[in-house]
């Protein structure tokens, strides 16, 4: 299978993961490792920046992982940008995931503020991946100000729906020139490996794992669906919806005709 | 419009019948929905649904696992000051208690800071009795000043104050603010609340609607349990809450349950809130509302506690004293409220462990708030 490079950077691992929601850190790290995940996404608000004994983080200190510090709980540009600055100088990185969601209800993202940031964060030599909705146009937009990847949602975060945007999710992959990475509402490994079938180049799935009964063994089965997924993709899907051809064909006609 | 005219459209007789008329078919039919409306909460909080519990306490369960995952996030009260000028009848710190009156000074709150930073907390809630001159917006923006250095995340619970006190608040880095109506009954609150500013029903009722425009990160809200009876109450709390979230929706919600416990020499409840009604509270809730924080202070009991941790039940305080001071000096005759939970933070966060959930100090960092 093809690797997936976003911003120079190779990555053998399709599947993306999230930190929160887990009942303690050692259970988060053997998940995440178990996943096979090489990015994991981390919300400033639960780490302290300032000490290097986080327990977080230092679960997250292995060779096999690279840090993706998210801004949740920023609710405008500016203040997105600050916490991005933040977390390079802190945690040594220039990815962020650029999470703005001035809802804290749904926590659905403010495109018109996530466009602005973007479009700053690049400037300063941020990787920028973008946590939108699944909106074609601003997807277009935000790799034209500079994004390393979109991040457009499948459902509301924490919803476990699946792919309710499916029709969006087919036009951004379509049109898109940087990798599409579809966060949030992947409930199922059967989602994960939908968004891959449909052309996602990775999925980033959190609650899912981490409030599965066994979420060691759900990480596992995340990991092989999305290889499936993505497996099939490259193999090319027959066309669906195939039915019997009609036994007196429209077209027969022209035969009669000669035509 | 605010909050308050809304309110007014709202008969307490009324929406009390309606709810006590709820039937079994009601609550079954409110269970089968997914998006549950505040009728629906009406039928899972009324007397018809007790014979529902295990299903609603089991969805309530699933539900907040999904939003919450298997965490819960610990926090302290600072008590800065128990000056009052109000004589809520219920409460420790009114003014016609004859006791001995606190207000902290900055050394002293330096040293509780101390104290409490070793217990472990991030998130802290200050709180005072309502002294205009002694505790009131001037007091608190300077004890805010020392104390958000040292939190990851600072709330009050203090006296209402106007949109430019709580706008220069939040700029100081105030996080959230809990101001709870105590109760909705409109006839009824004078008797609780005789004399002092909180006597003014309408500015309390208004005071959420100040703090939305203030662009407050948090807001939570609650009545006292045990004033009137808590299913009317409840109800006028969830439409308080279902208004606040359309109105201001960049603002996050929190509800907590204090509950009147019969303890001797203090006031005893009107109303009677068993462990049951109160499960049966904060499921319907969580149903009605998937995304809203709830709280559980120490006023409840370990066992309790234990269990509704599991249930709907997002964060916890823990080793909390309720006299100003308490924390660097044991002095029990000031005190809010008696705690029954004194197991410390430390207790608590093995309690949590133990229960296969994971203990959230941290959740917000000022670099967000800039």
């Amino acid at each position: 299978m093809k690797p997936l490079i976003i911003a120079g950077k190779e990555f053998t691992s399709r599947l993306f993961t999230g930190t929160g929601k887990f009942s303690d850190n050692q259970l988060m790290a053997d998940a995440i490792l178990a996943s096979g995940s090489e990015l994991v996404t981390v919300a400033l608000k639960r780490v302290d920046l300032h000490d290097s004994s986080d327990d977080l983080l230092l679960h997250l200190k292995h060779p096999q992982l690279n840090l993706l510090p998210n801004t949740s709980g920023v609710r405008n540009a500016k203040e997105a940008i600050f916490a991005a600055q933040l977390a390079r100088e802190a945690l040594g990185t220039n990815w962020v995931k650029l999470e703005i969601h001035p809802d804290p209800k749904y926590l659905l993202a403010d495109g018109e503020e996530t466009l602005a940031a973007t479009r700053e964060l690049v400037k300063d030599g941020f990787i920028v991946l973008p946590y939108i909705q699944a909106d074609p146009v601003l997807c277009k937009k935000l790799e034209d100000a500079g994004a390393a990847a979109v991040m457009p949602l499948g459902s509301p975060i924490g919803s476990n729906q699946g792919l309710q945007t499916r029709d969006f999710l087919r036009i951004i992959i379509e049109q898109s020139n940087v990798p599409v990475v579809v966060d949030a509402g992947i409930g199922a490994p059967s989602h994960a490996a939908e968004a891959l079938e449909l052309g996602a180049d990775a999925v980033l799935v959190n609650t899912a794992i981490a409030v599965a009964e066994n979420p060691v063994m759900m990480a596992r089965a995340f990991k092989i669906a999305v290889e499936a997924g993505r497996m099939a993709f490259e193999a090319r899907l027959a066309p669906r919806g195939l039915k019997a051809e009609a036994s007196s064909p429209f077209t027969a006609f022209l035969n009669e005709i000669g035509g | 419009m605010t909050f308050y005219e809304l309110f007014q459209e709202y008969n307490w007789e009324q929406v009390q019948n309606s709810i006590y008329a709820k039937t079994a078919v009601d609550v079954e039919t409110a269970l089968r929905k997914t998006k549950k409306t505040i009728e629906d909460f009406k039928a899972l909080i009324s007397p018809a649904a007790k014979p529902f519990l295990e299903q609603i306490a089991s969805e309530s369960h699933h539900v907040t696992q999904k939003r919450f995952g298997k965490t819960i996030q610990l926090y302290v009260p600072l008590y800065l000051s128990n000056e009052c000028t109000n004589s809520c009848v219920y409460c420790g710190f009114r003014h016609e208690n004859e006791t001995t009156r606190l207000t902290l000074e900055k050394d002293q709150v330096l040293k509780e800071i101390e104290v409490i930073k070793k217990m472990g907390y991030e998130h802290i809630l200050i709180v005072t009795g309502e002294h205009p001159r002694k505790n009131g917006f001037n007091y608190l923006k300077e004890m805010l000043k020392i104390i958000q250095p040292h939190f990851a995340q600072v709330s009050m619970e203090v006296a209402p104050m106007n949109t430019d006190e709580y706008k220069a608040l939040v700029d100081d880095g105030l996080h959230s603010v809990y101001i709870y109506q105590e109760t909705y009954h409109q006839d009824r609150y004078p008797n609780y609340h005789p004399r002092g500013k909180k006597a003014n029903m309408q500015y309390r009722l208004e005071t959420a609607d100040r703090l939305g425009k203030a662009g407050i990160r948090k807001i939570g809200l609650g009545c006292l349990l045990g004033l009137e009876d808590w299913r009317t109450d409840s109800f006028f709390t969830a439409l308080h809450l279902s208004y606040l979230e359309k109105k201001w929706w960049r603002t996050k919600y929190s509800i907590s349950f204090p509950r009147i416990r019969p303890f001797a020499g203090s006031y005893s409840p009107n109303y009677e809130v068993t462990d049951a009604d109160l499960l049966q509270l904060i499921c319907a809730y969580r149903l009605f509302n998937e995304e809203v924080e709830i709280a559980l202070s120490t006023r409840e009991q370990p066992l309790f506690r234990d269990n509704m941790m599991q249930l709907g039940v997002t964060s916890m305080s823990a080793g909390s004293k309720t006299q100003p001071g308490g924390y660097a000096e044991e002095s029990m005759e000031l005190e809010q409220f008696e705690v029954s939970d004194n197991r410390s933070s430390h207790q608590i966060a093995n309690m949590i462990k133990n229960k296969g959930y994971e203990v959230v100090w941290k959740d917000w960092d000022e670099c967000l708030q800039r």
